[in-house]
This record gives C-alpha cells, sequence and structure tokens, in this order.
C-alpha cells in the first residue's frame, strides 16, 4: 500500500455538506486543522457540530464535499481512517448491559488482542481511569462522571491518533468536568489530537488551541481562542459604582467618553462596555472622578466568547437555542 | 504501524504545563496512552465470535431473554397440541407426531423479531457508533448478533424437543434427526434475521420493527404446512403455502426427524436461506453505512 503524502493536516474538509429531508444539518464546512494539540468545535445545540464529527469519524457519509482525516479520505478510505481515529460520542456508547470490564475486554479483543491480553489491557485502563471498584458492575448504575470516563478509556484501548470528543462534558457536575478536562489534557500531552466539540465557552477557552465557530451548518469564525475576542474588540470595561443611584449617570459619562454602547449587568450597580481603543478608558475613567461618581471597583478585560458569540451571530451561545430547535 | 510520537512535541505546548500539577491519574492515563501495541487485526469470523461472546454476556446480564425462548415454545406446543389434536387427528399423541416439527419451526421464527427490536434500542442508545467506528468486518456486529440469537434458539429447540417427547412425541430419525432438523432451523432463521436487522434500518422505533414484524410472520408461520396438510385448502392460499418458504423448511425437517426422504425440500430450504441473506443482507449493509 502506497502511504499518501505527508501531511500535518489533522483533518481537511472543502465544502462538508450534509442532509436530513430539508434541513441542511451541515451547510459547506471548510476545516484545515493541524496535528497534535486540541481543536475545538463551538456552537449552540443543533448547530452543526456532531453531524460533521459522525461524517470525519466515517459514521455518516457526506451528501457533498470532500473531507480527509490523517490524509485518508472518509468515503473511499473509511477503513483506514477507523484504524487511526476514535470516537467518544453525546450519547456513545459503550455496552451499558455489560460491566466496565466487559466492555473494554470487547474492544481489546475486536482490535485483535487475545483474551488474556485483553483482559490486561482492560484492567489498566480501569485503572488509569479510576474504575476499578465499579469494573464488574453493570455500566447502566454508573454515575455520569464515571460513564463518561469508561467512554473515553474505550476509546484509548488502542491508542488513537485522533479521538474526536463529542460534548464530553455536557450534563457533567463541576468535579466531573474537571476531571474530563485533566484527561483530555494527559492525552493531549502524549500525542493525540483531540478535536472537541462543545457548547460551553469555558471549556472551549479551556482546552482548545485553536477554535471553530459553527452556527446552522457553517463555520462562521476561526482562530485562537485570543484572537476570535481580538476580533471583537480590543477587550471590555466593566465598572461598579459604589451608590447604584449613580449607575445611570456614570453610563451616560462613560457613553460620552468612549463613544460605544454601555450595557447595564444584572447587578444593579454594574456597567460594561466593549471598547475599541485602550487609550479612552483612562480618560473615561477620570471624567467619573470629575463627575464625582465613587467606583467599588473596575476592570479592563478580553471580551469572553460568549460576547465573542453575539457579535458574529447577532444571538448569544447559550439560551436562545431550545426556542429555535422547538420553532424549527 | 506505531504512532509517530515525536510529531507531537513541537505542537504549541498544549497542556504541558498542567500536567505536572495533575495527580496520579494523568499520569497512568499517560502510561495507558504510551501503550503502542497495535495487536494484529482480527479475521471476520473472530470479531463475529466476539459479538457472539457480547451477546451471551448479555444474557448473563439479562436472563429475562430467556423467558421468551422457553414460555413461548411450552405455551405454543400445549396449546395446538390439545387445541387441534383431537378434531384434526383424532388424538393428541397422533396429531403431536406431525405437528411438532412445525411447532419448532413456529416457535423459532417467532423469536426472530426480538432481533429486529433489539437492534433498534442498541442503534438508539449509541453503542453500535462505536461498533462502526471500528477497523472491522462490517457486518460482524450483525453477524455476531445473531449467532447469538442462534444460542436462544438452540433453547427454544430444546424445550420444544423435551416437552414433545414428554407428550408422545416419537420421531423416526432419532437424535441424529433431531440435530439434523435443528441445524436447518438455525440456518433458516439466521437467513430470516436479516430481513428483521434491515428492518429495524429504516424504521424509526422498536414498536414500529414489531408491528411490522408481526406484519411478515402471522403469514408466513400460519399461512405454511405447519398446522395442518395444505391439499383441504382453498387453491389460492395452496398456491401461497406452496411458495413459502417455510412450508419448504417444515417439510424438510418433518422428514430428517421423522427418518424420511426430504427430497426437494431440502435444498430449496438451503437455497430460500441463501437467498435471503444475498438480497437482505446486502439491503442491511447499505443502511448499515449510515446507521442512526
Amino acid at each position: 500500500m502506497t502511504e499518501p503524502a505527508m501531511t500535518d493536516l489533522a483533518i481537511e474538509t472543502h465544502g462538508l455538506v450534509k442532509v436530513f429531508g430539508d434541513n441542511r444539518a451541515v451547510d459547506g464546512v471548510d476545516l484545515a486543522i493541524r496535528r497534535g494539540g486540541v481543536h475545538g468545535f463551538l456552537g449552540p445545540n443543533g448547530a452543526g457540530k456532531t453531524t460533521t464529527i459522525r461524517m470525519l469519524a466515517t459514521l455518516a457519509r457526506p451528501d457533498g464535499g470532500t473531507a480527509t482525516v490523517l490524509g485518508r479520505d472518509v468515503v473511499t478510505e473509511a477503513d483506514e481512517v477507523r484504524r487511526r481515529v476514535s470516537l467518544t460520542g453525546q450519547f456513545a456508547s459503550v455496552d451499558e448491559d455489560l460491566t466496565g470490564r466487559e466492555n473494554l475486554r470487547l474492544i481489546g479483543r475486536l482490535f485483535g488482542y487475545t483474551g488474556a491480553s485483553a483482559k490486561r489491557r482492560a484492567d489498566d485502563l480501569l485503572d488509569a481511569f479510576a474504575l476499578s471498584d465499579a469494573a464488574d458492575r453493570q455500566v447502566k448504575k454508573y454515575s455520569g462522571g464515571m460513564r463518561r470516563r469508561i467512554d473515553i478509556a474505550a476509546s484509548i484501548v488502542v491508542t488513537p491518533e485522533l479521538l474526536f470528543l463529542d460534548e464530553p462534558t455536557t450534563g457533567l457536575d463541576p468535579r466531573s468536568r474537571n476531571e474530563v478536562w485533566d484527561i483530555v489534557r494527559a492525552m493531549v500531552s502524549s500525542g493525540t489530537t483531540v478535536l472537541l466539540t462543545t457548547q460551553y465557552l469555558d471549556e472551549a477557552d479551556q482546552l482548545a488551541d485553536r477554535i471553530s465557530v459553527i452556527d446552522r451548518g457553517k463555520v462562521i469564525a476561526e482562530g485562537t481562542s485570543s484572537e476570535l475576542k481580538a476580533s471583537v474588540g480590543s477587550g471590555s470595561l466593566f465598572v461598579r459604582v459604589m451608590d447604584r443611584d449613580d449607575r445611570d449617570a456614570a453610563r451616560a459619562v462613560l457613553e460620552r467618553e468612549l463613544g460605544v454602547e454601555v450595557r447595564d449587568e444584572a447587578d444593579p450597580n454594574a456597567l460594561t462596555a466593549t471598547i475599541d481603543e485602550q487609550g479612552r478608558v483612562t480618560r473615561a475613567l477620570s471624567a467619573l472622578d470629575e463627575a464625582r461618581i465613587p467606583l467599588a471597583q473596575f476592570s479592563l478585560g478580553q471580551p469572553t466568547l460568549d460576547e465573542v458569540f453575539l457579535s458574529l451571530t447577532g444571538h448569544h451561545a447559550e439560551e436562545k437555542t431550545d426556542t429555535e430547535e422547538a420553532a424549527a | 504501524m506505531t504512532l509517530d510520537r515525536t510529531r507531537t512535541e513541537d505542537a504549541d505546548e498544549p497542556g504541558g504545563a498542567g500536567l505536572n500539577t495533575e495527580h496520579d491519574r494523568g499520569s497512568k492515563i499517560l502510561s495507558a496512552l504510551a501503550s503502542s501495541e497495535r495487536p494484529s487485526p482480527p479475521g471476520p469470523l473472530s470479531t463475529s465470535l466476539t459479538f457472539g461472546w457480547r451477546a451471551l454476556l448479555k444474557i448473563k446480564h439479562v436472563p429475562e431473554q430467556l423467558f421468551d425462548v422457553t414460555v413461548f415454545p411450552v405455551m405454543f406446543t400445549l396449546l395446538f397440541t390439545f387445541l387441534f389434536g383431537g378434531a384434526l387427528a383424532g388424538s393428541t399423541v397422533d396429531y403431536i407426531q406431525f405437528l411438532l416439527p412445525g411447532i419448532m419451526v413456529q416457535g423459532v421464527i417467532m423469536i426472530t423479531m426480538y432481533t429486529g427490536t433489539t437492534l433498534r434500542t442498541d442503534l438508539e442508545k449509541g453503542v453500535f457508533d462505536r461498533f462502526r467506528s471500528l477497523p472491522i468486518w462490517r457486518p460482524s456486529a450483525l453477524v455476531g448478533m445473531l449467532l447469538g440469537d442462534a444460542v436462544r434458539f438452540t433453547i427454544s429447540l430444546t424445550v420444544t424437543a423435551l416437552l414433545g417427547l414428554l407428550l408422545g412425541w416419537r420421531p423416526g430419525g432419532g437424535f441424529g434427526g433431531f440435530v439434523i432438523g435443528a441445524i436447518l432451523i438455525l440456518l433458516f432463521s439466521f437467513s430470516l434475521g436479516w430481513i428483521w436487522t434491515f428492518l429495524s434500518l429504516v424504521l424509526r422505533t422498536s414498536g414500529s420493527v414489531m408491528g411490522v414484524s408481526m406484519l411478515v410472520i402471522t403469514p408466513l408461520t400460519f399461512g405454511s404446512n405447519i398446522f395442518v396438510d395444505p391439499s383441504t385448502m382453498p387453491g389460492w392460499l395452496q398456491a401461497f403455502v406452496e411458495v413459502n418458504p417455510v412450508s419448504h423448511l417444515v417439510t424438510s425437517v418433518r422428514a430428517v426427524m421423522g427418518g424420511t426422504d426430504p427430497g426437494a425440500s431440502l435444498p430449496l430450504t438451503i437455497v430460500w436461506s441463501a437467498v435471503l441473506i444475498a438480497v437482505f443482507g446486502t439491503l442491511t449493509m447499505w443502511r448499515y453505512r449510515d446507521a442512526r
């Protein structure tokens, strides 16, 4: 067999399309994702993240466009792709009726481990993922965090070059979420490329080296977390007045000095503004001082990914989607 | 093939810093990942048998699965022997000589329909996403599932035979005849299973898979020579019974278990099985590419 030309791209797609009925779930996605590190797919529910991943993992056939994973075509060289990638889905995917150990032995045997070595590999993984005590319990009796750990363990029975992690922390409590993050970091440092989908902005911020923002089946932005933030403006100013009665006056002063819209926060003393020029901030703060509006606190920060999302799509990254889907 | 681990060193140092602060688990996961062991890929038979092993594990954990293979055959045998025996053959002992091989077929075919509903449930839970993402012979998950079902069918056949013996069934073909007949039934039900796997990949819920299966199974089993000799039936029904593959199966099972010559029905049964696998196996694998 001839090896394909060495490419440093883990994933490359051109105009990838998947249609369900009259819903274009993935509508012309172009990606060029380098090997190594974590690449984040960020978008609300129903944006097309999972469908894209399913096509890249050879679980669904594209209706249009091309995709290569680690240099292999996902349609014509599907088996070559399957040999090199692994998938942990949102709801995937071990057998709930079997125990944790049986599941790992099953996968091990399917990869060609013989009975005894499959058992050994299963025990090693159970130990690494702190599941030894639950090894002989049916997976359906596992907690959410344990469930996610066994799913990930099942994905690395044979170490993949590329791991698809589809919303690995959805529905997990903060502690289990941190555990999954630790696991992802460990995998990356061992050389596995991870493609992570998430609807959590802080997750993408925490883990991903680069992020593709997906909305309605299209990639609407791509870059590092900082680049995406920079594209929105240089940052945001947060101001908290001492006395809440001063807030309206403070807003007026800031809007005059900064020349941008200043927003009320839920906190009745707080205001935020997205700013273009940092230089104006000093002036704005002196103006507040001159107007005798005492401040309890102020800070200058980078914009959050939620603000990025808002400016890219015109809607927030979280809330919205349920109503959208209900309407669809 | 081993991974080229050096290529990642020059990646933008992802997570490298977090590693030292991490607890024990991180390093254990690292050593688990460091295994670059790539066993040689197993063949189709090996992976199918592994999935058969999965089916047996499921029986171990969910023994209720054996309810249908024991209760159905007992119920059918008792019900039809005593319901029809007196009227059709004059005595139940006479009738059971005729009925029992047929009721074995009926019992197993009724149970095959669970193959489809089980697969539908598995597909919904997402466990097949993992199986489909593995670099293995594609049909092996389904073949293994059908092999696991063959174990359940064997239990059903054994229960029916033992109950029959108790009720006065005395097959002329002896134990050898029973074994050959059982193998024929298992072959045919394995082939029939591909209809249900196809249905479960086309239909969206296990309820609808069950409904459509019943629609196929009812004419297939009752419109056959299981219960009565077709010579008393109206012409159109006789014509259906004649071409019904279940009739060929029943005729050959009756013959080999009774110790007589099955004639053309035996090769016909085998040909039907091959056709079912060829047609519905192909359709199943076509749908399986994009299964949801």
